[in-house]
């Protein structure tokens, strides 16, 4: 399954990226999944991952829970809780 | 329903004299401005940058007006929201609800304000003298916005 993967504020300086394509394997099938499939790829998403609380996710950019299913071609965006206003 | 992200400081009585201009129906205009403090959680405050989501930013605020707009009899709902570097003092983000009463402006100005807190994908970097540093999301902003529910 390819996906465009997005991360943002914290995160995104954390990893020393803002954004990778992918081609997840077919037992990745929601966000949860994603985030454990990336964080077992070792350094920096392992660490990342485990230092940073509360990490959200955007599919499509709109926010949603943790068990929310990926699609082919989905734009999934990881990032900390958001402190605008 | 204008929602605007923009790096450029924006003027509140212009704001608000084109949303009421021709519009007699309009008999309550309730705004809120968001500004840069020079303190945070005990330290000084430089300056803040603010990172957002470009595309998902202005959807999920477009989201939060449709949302005011069905829970409340409104004329129009405007947000404008700054991104970049800002220095204390400086306006950060405005809203503005009209309205043909008071009570439904003022309600759905907080409304707003409550959910954007807590749904608006934007993040705010301060500067201090220690550094700078990712400022953390309150537990009272989760909790204003569970209050309407």
């Amino acid at each position: 399954m390819k996906l465009r993967v997005l991360y943002f504020a914290a995160l995104r300086e954390r990893l020393g990226r803002s954004e990778e394509s992918l081609d997840a394997p077919n037992d990745v099938a929601n966000v949860a999944q994603l985030r454990d499939w990336l964080a077992q790829r070792g350094e920096p998403w392992a660490g990342a991952f485990a230092e940073i609380r509360r990490v959200r996710a955007a599919v499509d950019q709109t926010m949603v829970d943790e068990r929310h299913a990926l699609h082919d071609g989905a734009e999934v965006a990881f990032f900390p809780p958001v402190t605008g206003g | 329903m204008p929602v605007r992200v923009q790096h450029e400081d924006f003027d509140v009585g212009a704001e608000i004299a084109a949303m009421r201009s021709n519009n007699p129906r309009i008999g309550a205009v309730a705004s809120f401005i968001g500004i840069v403090r020079d303190s945070n959680e005990g330290a000084a405050v430089g300056s803040i940058t603010l990172e957002h989501y470009p595309g998902m930013t202005e959807k999920s605020l477009r989201a939060i007006c449709e949302q005011a707009k069905a829970r409340w009899t409104l004329d129009d709902v405007l947000i404008v929201h700054r991104v970049g570097t800002l220095a204390p003092a400086d306006q950060i983000v405005l809203v503005v609800t009209t309205s043909s009463h008071r009570g439904e402006a003022f309600s759905a100005c907080q409304f707003v304000m409550d959910y954007l807190k807590t749904e608006a994908p934007f993040w705010k970097k301060e500067t201090t003298e220690d550094g700078m540093r990712w400022v953390d999301a309150r537990d009272s902003d989760a909790q204003a916005r569970e209050k309407w529910k």
